[in-house]
């Protein structure tokens, strides 16, 4: 070889050998591995959390699960009319609250933000102060909830009501949504943009037909994470005032004066209520757990939408 | 557009180019009635100022100073010890970080440096479900599983709720949190870097951990102290497996029960009809609320400043 006797037969062998000699490289691979075990305790917890609530509420969701979803609160855990339609009701209004509320005005402010503000001092404030609100805990809502709504317009919200409660966590979310809508309307093509005004569109005009259409996946995927977070969310209806005990009425979905009767109910709260009444009747524990199950169904159903929506249209728009 | 807009030679005039006025009215409309909507967020927040000034002011002036530096929370008896809500808060956090910290980063860095794609697509939204798993189920995870199969069992402690099965809760809460900003940070590092690094003769871990991690640096930093400042807030997990029900005597042991902050404000506002009239507990509560308030306020002004950093970088 030419290379060889240019650089001495020695050198070469030393070269040809390093080159050729495969080895592992140790630390690397603990590393790798050690990486790897980290992601999967966090995945196994998911895993056994789920395991564990569905093998605690077991007996109540294939036992009786129509008077489960149908019953309502019971002094007694065995009593076979326990159940949490009430507090199905509650977290449907909930809903309702939120999409009515926190939807339009978030979306609104979006759209505000991103295609009409002026790059001036205002603006960046108004930007400044929604990723604030988007950190401040769930619970100072809760307080904003229980002076405004509650102590101050009363009259109005009947108080410790659904209504107090709709509104309080409509409010919650609406950073969610207004974050979430800015960074899908901050992805449309400008060219998109351009062409809509080259053939003489308004700057209204242009925003429905391209920017929302183009940017209504995005959009939806957060609707749904805030809904979702909006009807996992306990603490601010605990301070609001959500009842502790019996409630004495069982109103329908569509009960229309349900709204701002004095007393409310909701998933997340009705977990709690009976987690803390297992340590005089164990058996709650079993009912808490059934109550996670139909909980977890709307949120890993809602969640698991958005994150296949979104991964759907990041991978068709590359 | 009408005919009598349209130059008779042909060509187009200034008139021909304004506006019909009715649809400028529209667009006027719309414009101002989208920025009212955002001026919604600013309401919010000044209603969030006031509802938390006003009645912490009434706290701040009528309280006895004594009470708030005392033996432990006890509000229904006037003994408002702010100092045991806080360090409770502290010893959650902390705990909480331990788990999340190492973990959450393990986990982002695997997905942005390691992971091949098709894992990635997999394991990523498996982690984000794991994001959106609200706080009441993991507070009766916490006390349920997490509090008698491992603190029990290896600690020692109490099977039935203490602040270091609520501050494992916590961990696992924000490990996703941590994970997804991290990995967001290191996705942003300039593949031209890592190519460099490796052209020089650098191993992946090198590369990972000599050039990757410290360029994503103030990404990592913010979302340790968006974590923190998550676990602050943190409600309903201390609530149920803090293993402390209205009251608390002061403490620093992780395997005592305890109240937080937020646990403390909870388990005081359950049936608000007895907080309201009852010397200062309802104040107290906006107090508590206040103080929480201005920490997580100012470790998210923070985090915002270190997010910034990273943008300008890249």
């Amino acid at each position: 070889m030419a290379k060889a006797r240019l650089i001495g037969d020695r050198t070469s062998k030393v070269m040809v050998q390093a080159m050729e000699r495969r080895s592992t490289d140790v630390r690397g691979l603990v590393f790798q591995i050690t990486l790897l075990v980290t992601l999967l305790i966090s995945l196994f917890v998911l895993g056994v959390l789920i395991v564990d609530v569905v093998m605690d509420g077991w007996g109540i969701l294939t036992g009786r699960p129509g008077g489960f979803l149908s019953g309502t609160m019971r002094s007694l855990s065995d009593d076979p009319q326990l159940g949490v339609h009430q507090a199905l009701v509650g977290t449907f209004w909930i809903a309702v609250f939120v999409a009515v509320l926190a939807f339009p005005i978030g979306i609104g402010a979006a759209i505000w933000l991103e295609e009409y503000a002026p790059k001036n001092r205002i603006a960046r404030f108004i930007e400044l102060n929604i990723r604030n609100l988007a950190g401040v805990p769930s619970i100072v809502f809760g307080l904003l909830g229980l002076f405004l709504f509650v102590k101050h317009l009363e009259d109005v919200t009947g108080g410790k009501s659904i209504a107090s409660a709709g509104i309080t966590l409509a409010i919650l979310v609406l950073p969610i949504v207004i974050i979430t809508a800015q960074e899908a309307i901050r992805a449309v093509p400008q060219g998109l943009k351009e062409g809509a005004y080259g053939v003489g569109a308004t700057k209204w005009t242009m925003i429905r037909s391209q920017v929302l259409p183009y940017a209504a996946p995005g959009i939806l995927t957060g609707t749904l994470l805030s809904m979702s977070r909006g009807i996992g969310e306990a603490a601010p209806l605990l301070l609001v005032g959500a009842v502790s005990g019996r409630l004495g009425s069982n109103p329908g979905f569509l009960d229309l004066s349900a709204i701002n009767a004095k007393a409310f109910m909701a998933m997340p709260v009705i977990i709690v209520e009976w987690v803390q009444n297992s340590g005089r009747d164990p058996g709650f524990a079993e009912a808490a757990a059934a109550a996670i199950v139909v909980l977890l169904v709307f949120v890993i159903l809602m969640n698991a939408a958005a994150i296949f929506l979104r991964n759907h249209f990041e991978k068709k728009r590359g | 557009m009408s005919d009598t807009r349209v130059d008779p030679a042909g060509g187009f005039s200034v008139e021909s180019l304004k506006a019909n006025p009715r649809q400028a009215r529209k667009e006027r409309l719309i414009r101002d009635s989208l920025g009212a909507t955002a001026l919604v967020s600013v309401l919010i927040s000044g209603l969030i100022i006031w509802s938390l000034f006003s009645e912490a002011y009434t706290f701040i002036v009528e309280v006895d100073w004594g009470s708030v530096w005392d033996i432990g929370w006890f509000p229904r008896r006037g003994i408002y010890d702010v100092k045991t809500l806080i360090v409770a808060s502290l010893i959650i956090t902390g705990i909480a970080m331990i788990v999340a910290g190492p973990l959450g980063l393990g986990a982002a860095i695997y997905l942005s440096e390691y992971a091949r794609p098709g894992i990635r697509r997999t394991l990523k939204p498996i982690l984000e479900i794991l994001a959106g798993i609200p706080s009441v189920v993991l507070g009766f995870f916490a006390l349920k599983w997490i509090a008698p199969n491992l603190v029990e069992s290896i600690f020692g402690g109490p099977a039935a709720g203490s602040l270091l099965a609520a501050g494992i809760g916590v961990g696992v809460l924000v490990i996703p949190l941590v994970a997804s900003i991290s990995e967001d940070a290191m996705k942003a590092v300039p593949m031209a870097l890592r190519e460099a690094s490796s052209g020089l003769g650098a191993r992946k871990i090198t590369t990972t951990v000599r050039v990757v991690l410290p360029a994503a640096v103030s990404g990592l930093m913010a979302a340790f102290i968006v974590a923190i400042s998550r676990a602050l807030g943190e409600t309903m997990i201390v609530f149920m497996a803090g293993g402390a029900a209205q009251t608390a005597v002061y403490t620093h042991s992780p395997l005592d029960g305890s109240l937080t902050m937020t646990a403390g404000m909870t388990s005081l506002a359950r049936g608000t009809d007895n907080v309201v009239g009852e010397g200062l507990t309802f104040q107290s509560l906006f107090f508590v609320g206040l103080v929480l308030f201005v920490l997580t306020f100012a470790l998210n002004l923070f985090s915002d400043r270190f997010v910034h950093k990273v943008r300008e970088q890249y």
